[in-house]
């Protein structure tokens, strides 16, 4: 076994015609809190699809965990971008979260009382108790995000995925959250982050990648946040031959 | 025939028992599948799948030189599901848009499928009157062995959904976590697009290419109004589509000669139509309540706030203004004034002069405090 949580080889991502993420390599350590930072279109989200085979790469190999997605997709987590769902959606508070349990479960088996106390908790531990019955339309944008965590609080991973998840958040939620994932960090889980906002980068994160379709740079904070990564992440824009 | 005569032969003549029971079938499969159509956001897939159909019964005809329901119904459904197919490719494989790519499948299936009927219609063949009564749908045609094939087909597929529908449910609500979980969306969409393709395919009959779309989408849009949740919309939008069937069967073969497709379609819109206006929630009716009902309150609150200010601006909070006052406040009318008097936050005194009471005071501070409304 490695002590990484996720080791990626010469990963490169294309949409169509436009490449997206190119040649990456990246380790990542057990146990870290790592933000993936870089500007609009830098592949963040991508990567993560990647990473979770929600899009297929051109090149390259990814181990979570020592061996490949398929084998530990029962110990990963994923909160996707809010903005990926119809919210509008006829359906509760309680029912999304349940769908966290879903991939255990696999084809055909329905959730039964073990799933649903499951929930339950965690839809108490993401502060929505009061919110259970709730139509999903009927949500803040905090409430929103905070289902999706709940979601992937049911899913008891070993690696949790985060794509934005203080979108559209007001500051008392990104407290909630934030220390929720603190939680999740101090069980020795491994928690990676697609952010936004470089000010709390040093506050929330222990862990730091920047990236902008390549890999600019990768480690602790303390080694990686620096005027020069950010520069050349933000400052110059990267142009890759197809 | 009079509505009677059809209701009652809906429990007595075998006819328009058969006839009652297969748009039944197809009106419950189409409002059940409709539900994915519509909560996908493809609705407008089914109409491409529905004008798709017509060379493959045409095709169907010309092989077998019959018109064997089974084997049209074969032939409509293999060419329905080829025109998926051939959209989703064009839309992954290349830069045009799912609309285009809609749009361009749907009228070459179909041109191809006119000029075969035409093509047919040159045939020397007995038995080829008749089938153009697939463009608008007959429901007189029905026999049977159609309406059992009907049953049957609406029986799998119901089955498949209740089997599936943790799948169904999470695929259709959020295919990305679906993906990450390791269910195959590649194998979901198949499922959900093979049922609809059916769902089109046994209501070509009677319904017909053109409008069967329309017996898709409607009872779905309309069940959405009534409820929260996907499976009270199945259920509920599975009766609209059983209502539309029958009841527009009814009235079409009471008008004699009325095309039974058309007739189907017009009663589902009027489904939609009476769910949009009178559902309570998201019906128009709802809203436009909810929208006065918050007019007033923002114009009561208004009022009091102003009234409140002005009264603070005295040493004696109780100082009674003159009615000239009040009039300039923002938010003033009369009804404005009498429903503030009403919920007795505001009295007035016989030389007409107004203040405001305890009650007005310790409301209007609260409301200023918070920042909510009384």
């Amino acid at each position: 076994m490695s002590k990484n949580a996720i080791e990626i080889n010469d990963l490169t991502v294309a949409y169509k015609f436009k490449p997206v993420l190119w040649d990456i390599d990246l380790e990542v350590p057990a146990g870290v809190m790592m933000a993936i930072v870089g500007p609009n279109g830098a592949g963040k989200s991508t990567l993560i699809k990647a990473i979770l085979e929600i899009v297929k790469p051109l090149a390259g190999s990814v181990q979570l965990l020592g061996s490949s997605y398929r084998k530990v997709r029962s110990r990963i987590g994923y909160v996707p971008q809010k903005g990926s769902v119809d919210w509008d959606f006829p359906t509760t508070v309680k029912d999304v979260v349940l769908m966290g349990t879903y991939g255990k479960l696999g084809w055909i088996r329905r959730p039964g009382r073990a799933e649903k106390k499951l929930a339950e908790q965690a839809i108490e531990k993401a502060g929505l108790s009061d919110l259970a019955m709730r139509q999903i339309s009927q949500l803040s944008g905090g409430q929103q995000q905070r289902v999706f965590l709940a979601r992937a609080l049911v899913q008891d991973a070993d690696i949790y995925f985060m794509d934005e998840p203080f979108q559209g958040v007001d500051v008392t939620t990104e407290k909630a959250i934030i220390n929720i994932l603190k939680e999740l960090k101090s069980r020795g889980k491994t928690v990676v982050v697609v952010h936004h906002d470089l000010q709390t980068v040093s506050e929330y994160f222990d862990w730091l990648t920047f990236l902008n379709v390549r890999k600019i740079a990768s480690g602790s904070v303390a080694d990686t946040y620096n005027e020069r990564n950010l520069e050349m992440t933000y400052g110059a824009k990267l142009t890759v031959a197809p | 025939m009079d509505y009677y005569d059809f209701f009652t032969g809906l429990f007595t003549d075998y006819t328009t028992q058969v006839i009652g029971l297969g748009t039944a079938f197809l009106g419950l499969m189409s409002g059940v599948l409709g539900v994915f159509a519509v909560l996908r956001k493809q609705s407008l897939l089914g109409d491409a799948v529905a004008h798709a159909s017509l060379p493959g019964i045409a095709m169907a005809f010309i092989l077998s030189g019959t018109k064997n329901t089974l084997l049209i119904f074969g032939g409509a459904a293999l060419a329905g599901w080829l025109a998926t197919f051939w959209i989703s490719s064009i839309v992954k494989n290349t830069r045009i848009k799912s609309d285009a790519a809609l749009a361009i499948v749907l009228a070459v299936f179909f041109g191809f499928g006119l000029v075969l009927l035409t093509f047919i219609q040159r045939m020397e063949n007995a038995n080829q009157a008749g089938l153009e009564t697939y463009l608008f749908g007959q429901a007189a045609t029905l026999l049977r062995q159609d309406v059992i094939s009907m049953g049957a087909i609406a029986a799998f597929a119901i089955i498949v959904i209740l089997l599936l529908w943790k799948e169904l449910k999470l695929i259709t609500f959020d295919p990305q976590f679906a993906r990450s979980l390791g269910f195959s969306q590649r194998w979901m969409d198949m499922v959900v697009n093979t049922l609809i393709v059916l769902s089109i395919v046994i209501g070509l009959q009677t319904v017909g290419v053109i409008l069967m779309s329309a017996l898709l989408i409607a009872p779905a849009a309309a069940a959405r109004q009534w409820t929260n949740r996907m499976s009270g919309m199945i259920v509920l939008s599975g009766i609209f589509g059983i209502l539309s069937g029958v009841v527009g069967t009814g009235i079409s073969s009471v008008g004699n000669n009325l095309s039974t497709g058309p007739v189907i379609v017009l009663v589902s819109v009027m489904i939609v139509v009476i769910s949009f206006v009178f559902a309570p929630g998201r019906g128009l009716m709802a809203l436009a309540w909810q929208k006065n009902k918050n007019r007033k309150s923002l114009a009561l609150n208004t009022l009091l706030q102003g009234m409140y200010d002005t009264c603070r601006s005295h040493q004696n909070i109780k100082h009674e203004h003159s009615l000239a006052i009040i009039k300039t406040l923002p938010g003033y009318n009369r009804k404005t004034l009498k429903a503030l008097r009403h919920e007795g936050l505001v009295s007035i005194t016989k030389e007409n002069e107004w203040c405001l009471t305890d009650l007005g005071i310790s409301k209007a501070g609260e409301a200023i405090k918070s920042g909510r409304m009384i």
